[in-house]
């Protein structure tokens, strides 16, 4: 039991709250915003480090003893995706402050990112089906409001199409819920794992699951990617960035978690299935990504190869992938953000967003373009950078699965984005400059530095990875050996009462 | 009792369907709403009908509802709601800037 573990939900949710009585103060709404975000990765830091020694922890709500409570569950896994959540964000909020102008400040751009956070950070954590559902729901009521701010018509468009399949995505999550409820009579995510594996995964329980993969892959991205380039795509860069580092992840967490704690006993079927998804997933997002001439639609094509390569590394389904998908989504949410942040930059710097339009950018911009060339380099699995570690654990988890295919295609796909983002490179950056020294935009060196910091952090990833690796080891064997979680979670009287 | 409600909900959800695949804003936006009614209904019958009193723990109670899946449609209620009271404003705005009802008109004004 600690309080602590409902900081980095309460933080930003609180924080948000208080800023909308402050519209008109700018500087105290970016103090604010910066604080609780801030506040939020050092809260997961240090819980981080508690759960090392006191092993997975755990909150109920209201002091109602798990089984008939709500509760949150931190172990490793969730709470280095809250560090980095809240660390990205908080980058972005920086890009944010110089970038964003006044009249998305005066309309409350700040407290929908702390509140879209707020529910990230509720996916995370929480440990019971249902109170995913609503924690999923706050972070998408925040995001529809942040991909309309500005109002411009293909925003609003594209709102339109996003909300409308998120509705349709959170009608199949309740109606999987009620099957679930129906078929074992409990919600909470080990009582869920515990009857499961009494009664054994039989037929209506498989298709159950189905149909939360058919969920969670609509919100990952995971071959039901169709929507997410165009939505991708509207909003202004820190906005985009926001998205792209964040919204896929929590699919994607909740995908690994139901299915390593709950629907683990027919992995012939459900890891099979999940398998084929992220190859096509690979493909598909391979060819968007060459055939678009828009930078934001490339990156927002890579975010998709990277749910992809990520669900590759589940679908091996040993630890040792396992450890490698962690490692990458951790990689992947800062690189995301740094590639959008970027892409974002040369879009408003030029005024132009295709790929023929811009060239020459190196000259004015260099420290820009070098930025760009280190996303790229990382995002390729380049060693000092952190995409490196993730792709070669990966690797060895898919060989030691004996699942070549997979392999094959997942390092296959690593060229396709580097061809990807290498173009974007050469005509941008490379060749003749098509803006003089005396017409070019001022870059100030405050809206850079927070591409700096997420390239620093990158690095730092890179580097550091044996300061992550215990972190990581620990969050793999969780997933592997559900045990532990199930055992943390139910005292042993509610086990034996049941 | 039980099946004369999963009938009801898959006739709503017959109905829903219908309208989410037409073009026009007001529609899609009823169809949601019809649809998320439909789910309701779904959970509250997955916690099974007519099982007796009030959900309240009694001395003596023996047999009562199952009150869980009326508090986990309370909450579904409120967030389809928001989430479509946020969909007309969007759909009326949509209307103030392009001048168009439907996803065709829209398409086609953002072409030119």
């Amino acid at each position: 039991m600690t309080n602590a573990l409902v900081l980095p939900v309460l933080i930003p949710l609180l924080t948000a709250i208080v800023l909308t009585f402050f519209r008109n103060s700018f500087v105290l709404q970016r103090i604010l915003s910066f604080l609780a975000t801030a506040s939020s990765a050092g809260v997961g830091v240090y819980l981080l480090l508690r759960i090392q020694s006191e092993g997975i922890l755990r909150l109920d709500f209201g002091g109602w003893q798990p089984p008939y409570g709500i509760l949150f569950v931190g172990d490793s896994f969730a709470l280095l995706l809250v560090t980095a959540a809240a660390t990205v964000t908080s980058i972005i909020l920086l890009y944010a402050f110089s970038t964003i102008g006044e009249s998305f400040e005066k309309m409350y751009v700040y407290p929908f990112m702390l509140f879209l956070l707020a529910g990230v950070n509720g996916s995370f954590l929480t440990g019971d089906v249902f109170n995913l559902f609503v924690c999923f729901e706050v972070m998408l009521l925040a995001s529809y409001a942040l991909l309309i701010l500005g109002g411009r018509k293909v925003q609003l468009v594209e709102a339109f199409t996003y909300i409308t399949i998120n509705v349709l995505a959170s009608w199949f999550f309740l109606l999987a819920i009620a099957y679930l409820y129906g078929a074992t009579g409990t919600l909470n995510m080990a009582q869920l794992a515990v009857r499961v594996t009494e009664n054994g995964q039989g037929p209506v329980l498989t298709i159950i699951s189905l149909i939360f993969l058919l969920v969670f892959s609509l919100k990952a991205g995971l071959l039901l990617y169709f929507w997410l380039p165009g939505s991708y795509s509207a909003p202004p860069a820190a906005i985009a960035a926001l998205f792209g580092a964040l919204l896929t992840k929590v699919g994607i967490y909740a995908l690994i978690r139901m299915f390593t704690l709950v629907f683990h006993h027919s992995p012939e079927i459900t890891q099979s299935i999940i398998g084929i998804m992220a190859a096509l997933t690979l493909i598909g997002g391979s060819i968007g990504a060459l055939s678009s001439r828009d930078i934001r639609q490339i990156i927002s094509y890579n975010v998709v190869i990277a749910v992809g390569f990520i669900l590759v590394g589940f679908a091996a389904g040993n630890e040792v992938a396992l450890q490698g998908s962690i490692y990458y989504v951790l990689h992947d949410m800062v690189v995301k953000a740094m590639l959008f942040l970027a892409g974002g930059l040369m879009i408003s710097l030029t005024g132009k967003a295709k790929i023929g339009e811009i060239s020459g950018l190196l000259r004015n911009y260099p420290t820009l373009g070098w930025l760009f060339f280190i996303a790229m380099l990382s995002l390729t699995g380049i060693p000092p950078f952190s995409g490196f570690i993730g792709k070669v654990l990966l690797g060895e988890g898919l060989i030691e699965a004996e699942t070549y295919v997979l392999l094959t295609l997942a390092f296959v796909s690593s060229l396709f984005v580097l061809y990807s983002l290498l173009r974007i490179f050469l005509n941008c950056f490379m060749g003749e400059a098509i803006i003089s020294s005396e017409e070019q935009v001022v870059l100030k060196k405050r809206t850079l530095l927070p591409i700096v910091l997420l390239g620093v952090l990158t690095l730092a990833i890179g580097i550091g990875a044996d300061v992550l690796a215990p972190f990581v080891n620990d969050a793999a064997s969780t997933l592997i050996d559900p045990q532990t979680y199930i055992e943390a979670v139910l005292d042993k009287e509610a086990l034996l009462k049941r | 009792m039980e099946t004369l409600i999963t009938l009801l909900v898959g006739v709503l959800v017959m109905v829903a369907v219908y309208l989410l695949l037409s073009r026009n804003f007001v529609r899609i936006i009823l169809g949601t709403a019809i649809l998320s009614h439909a789910i309701h209904l779904l959970i509250l019958t997955m916690g099974g009908l007519k099982k007796g009193g009030a959900p309240l723990l009694t001395e003596e109670g023996s047999t009562y509802s199952d009150a869980l899946p009326q508090a986990l449609i309370l909450t579904a209620i409120v967030i389809s709601f928001a989430v479509t009271a946020f969909l007309l404003v969007l759909a009326y705005r949509i209307y103030r800037e392009t001048g168009a009802d439907n996803l065709d008109d829209v398409r086609r004004e953002s072409d030119d």
